[in-house]
């Protein structure tokens, strides 16, 4: 309104100069600010040996754990063991370090896009403990570096790397070059409560040969009420859980990987298979739909199992030592090791799984990486070493057990557990894990949207050529989508 | 600007025109132009700096296939208007603003403004301690922090064992997973209408009690008197109240903190929306150029209120 009054007047025009060049100058500043705040840290470039004599030192390391949360057992270690230990250690060297655990409790998903934004604007934690199958877009995006790179030469003569077999490896690795330690592996299977089967006249020794007896279980199990017969993860609240203890497992049970021979499962008659499973489940009122689309439906269904109101669930290792644990578990059983039975995971029908198997499960497994953003590389890479020891892999198992990365450890500790051993001797041999490439986590949620839009009612038809679509927008061309 | 400088800087000018002299016969503080620009500097950089550089940034990213990880995140590239003509394409994001229009008609435009004003209204007549305590309990929604407002409703939705269900005996009910829309807009009611409550109490002080005593003797009934006498002087704070809780509920994440979106999409407003193919699925190219429609759509529904308001004089 003004500028247009300034039109009819000689005076005026003295007076907008100044009011333009503080515009102006104004703009300057603020456009500076912004970029100044985008910039920051970039001169941090990896200089592995910066800092490297410093005698007062500061670390931070960040988990999805937290104290009598997710993962507790683990956000224990960090305090009671690694932590004091750790400053010990460097202080025998006189060395001053404090160390610091980030905590997160919350799924895996958002503790991706926390970690994926802090590393963004070149911040966050010195070391991270990450899922090994977010490796790959993490390094393309630029957010993680080579060991090597970021720590030097000197990572490849840990003594750790001979005791963790090449599988392992890859889980922290991205196009064959080691970017973090890895945590361990683990493997799937069907839980499911004795108790219940017992009710419902079906076998102590419960082992499924195909889909169809699942179902078959589960319609004897819905007789008892209150009961919800099978939860086999579905949905996009469930994020990876639904792909990894859900979908990927019944895949490979058809016979196919999701991702071979350069092409991505489109929508395929083994990706059909997969969705009618689900949507018979869903049909014949097998499955709890709320937990397959209730934000928070795998904590649900995992209270529910340990109330002993599930009574098939397909999870890993993870469900037997961190949720049903009846010592540290989230939702502890007492009753665990009487009640609680495991079998494989059958394929579609004997012989159909990946390789003619019978039996099929999925496998991954986390690690512990080094923020290239670090002011200490060296004294990280020290952290990462410690943390990645036999002695603080076995101060973390305190008596229990776990597949730990470390093969020297394992065999020591695995006989202790017989579900546990059941997975590294029998599961393991004929395991299947994810493709690790960058474009993988968007095909999951493709896959994630497809079981969610079956739950809710579509068909297989639709589910399936809605998930085709979606992969071929994610992989970038329909010529890297297998169709049949 | 509010509207009573607006009207002052248009009779000055007026007056000053016809006296013949410059304009600038409006400079009543005697600042002058120069430290008049001082003034307002900073706050013209702040604005710059927050809002129009952010949202230039915004329209940048939308013409890009920038991700949140992955080999986009490093090299992000130019698509022009392709994330644009996806987004209109895309049965999620239409879906999203059918809901999210929704969202402002059920719980704003109708939910607050009514409850607000029935409030108002009938705490006009009631004893003082009655008023001060429904006051009081209406105003705690409005300012307990979204978390643990969102932990209260999910408790009390829930279907196991949740509040609502030992209520009304419908016991394994999950309200937010068979109703999430009308959940969401029942929650944003309770939560929002405070406001709307304080407005409209303000607002019906400045009705004259004359006019309405003179209206009760003409023998008015209620809505008579609420249609004649009392819509007439608080039609300017109807507008702005609407505006103000259209372009607020519009732009509102909280029901994230409710339904996350789901139960597959069925509660996914455009912020939901935007944040989870942002930064949940990764999109920040195609976030970015939903947010800057939603942006645009933002300023369409204030200019629609502005124009209302400026008819009215």
């Amino acid at each position: 309104m003004e500028v247009r009054s300034a039109t009819h007047g000689t005076p005026r025009q003295a007076h907008t100069r100044p009011l333009r060049r503080t515009v102006i100058a104004g703009l300057a500043a603020s456009v500076a600010l912004v970029g100044a705040a985008c910039d920051r840290g970039s001169s941090t470039g990896a200089n592995p040996t910066q800092n490297a004599g410093a005698k007062d030192v500061t670390l931070t390391i960040t988990s999805n754990a937290i104290a009598g949360g997710k993962n507790a057992e683990e956000a224990d270690w960090y305090a009671k063991y690694v932590i004091p230990k750790f400053t010990e250690q460097q202080k025998a060297k006189g060395v001053t370090v404090k160390v610091t655990f980030q905590p997160s409790g919350v799924d895996d998903e958002q503790y991706k896009t926390k970690v994926a934004l802090d590393l963004k604007s070149r911040a966050g934690a010195d070391v991270m403990a990450l899922d090994g199958i977010w490796v790959g877009e993490f390094a393309q995006a630029g957010y993680l570096k080579p060991l090597t790179d970021v720590a030097g030469s000197g990572v490849t003569s840990w003594e750790g790397w001979s005791q963790i077999p090449k599988a392992v490896q890859a889980n922290a690795s991205f196009e064959d070059k080691a970017y973090g330690i890895p945590a361990g592996t683990d493997g799937r299977v069907l839980y499911f409560n004795k108790k219940l089967f017992a009710q419902a006249g079906l076998p102590a020794n419960w082992q499924p040969k195909s889909w169809q007896e699942i179902l078959d279980a589960g319609t004897k199990l819905k007789s008892i009420s209150g009961v919800e017969p099978i939860q086999i993860n579905a949905g996009t609240a469930m994020g990876e859980a639904t792909t990894m203890q859900g979908v990927l497992p019944l895949l490979v049970g058809t016979g196919s990987e999701i991702y071979a021979d350069n092409k991505w499962q489109g929508d395929t008659k083994a990706v059909r298979d997969v969705l009618t499973f689900y949507k018979q489940l869903v049909d014949q009122g097998l499955t709890s739909k709320n937990f397959q689309q209730a934000a928070k439906g795998r904590d649900q269904s995992f209270a529910a199992f340990a109330a002993g109101k599930v009574g098939v669930l397909l999870e890993g290792d993870y469900f037997w030592r961190s949720v049903v644990n009846p010592d540290q578990g989230a939702n502890p059983m007492t009753s665990r090791d009487t009640d609680v039975g495991w079998a494989f995971i059958p394929a579609r029908e004997p012989g159909a799984g990946v390789g003619g198997t019978e039996f099929v499960s999925m496998s991954g497994g986390g690690g512990y990486f080094l923020n290239p953003n670090t002011k200490y590389p060296q004294q990280a890479w020290e952290l990462l070493q410690f943390l990645g020891s036999a002695d603080a892999i076995n101060a973390l198992l305190a008596g229990s057990a776990r597949i730990t990365a470390r093969q020297d450890v394992n065999e020591k500790v695995l006989a202790k557990d017989p579900m546990l051993t059941f997975v590294s001797q029998k599961v393991l041999p004929l395991t299947h894990y994810r493709p690790g490439l960058a474009v993988y986590p968007q095909v999951s949620q493709a896959l994630q949207q497809a079981t969610a839009d079956i739950v809710s009612g579509k068909s297989v038809e639709e589910a399936a050529k809605a998930y085709s679509a979606a992969v071929v927008k994610a992989v970038g061309g329909a010529d890297k989508v297998a169709t049949s | 600007m509010t509207a009573t400088a607006d009207r002052k800087v248009r009779s000055n000018r007026e007056a000053g025109a016809r006296a013949g002299g410059p304009v600038d016969s409006i400079d009543a503080a005697g600042l002058g132009r120069a430290r008049a620009a001082g003034l307002v500097a900073p706050a013209l950089v702040l604005v710059l700096a927050f809002l129009v550089v952010p949202a230039a940034w915004t329209v940048y990213l939308g013409v890009t296939d920038y991700r949140l990880t992955g080999i986009q995140a490093a090299n992000p590239e130019f698509v022009g208007l392709d994330n644009f003509t996806a987004a209109l394409a895309d049965p999620d994001f239409r879906n999203s603003l059918w809901l999210t229009l929704l969202f402002v008609l059920g719980s704003a435009i109708v939910g607050q403004t009514v409850a607000g004003f029935a409030l108002a209204w009938t705490l006009r007549t009631v004893p003082k301690l009655v008023r001060s305590v429904v006051e009081t309990l209406v105003l705690l929604a409005w300012i307990l922090p979204s978390s643990i407002v969102a932990f209260l409703w999910v408790a009390y939705l829930s279907g196991d064992g949740g509040t609502l269900n030992a209520m009304l005996q419908t016991s394994g009910t999950e309200w937010l997973l068979e109703h999430p829309m009308a959940s969401i807009i029942v929650f944003n009611t309770w939560r929002g209408t405070a406001f709307s409550m304080l407005l409209f109490s303000a607002a019906l002080g400045a009705v004259p009690p004359s006019q309405l005593e003179s209206a009760r003797l003409a023998g008015a009934g209620a809505f008579a008197q609420l249609r004649d006498v009392v819509l007439p002087h608080i039609r300017g704070h109807v507008l702005t109240n609407t505006l103000l809780i259209s372009l607020w509920t519009f732009n509102d994440f909280s029901p994230y903190l409710l339904t996350a979106g789901g139960p597959n999409h069925a509660s996914e407003t455009l912020p939901v929306f935007i944040y989870n193919k942002a930064l949940y699925g990764g999109q920040l190219g195609y976030g970015s150029a939903i947010s800057f429609i939603m942006l645009l759509i933002n300023l369409v529904i204030a200019l629609f209120y502005v124009r209302l308001l400026r008819e009215r004089r």
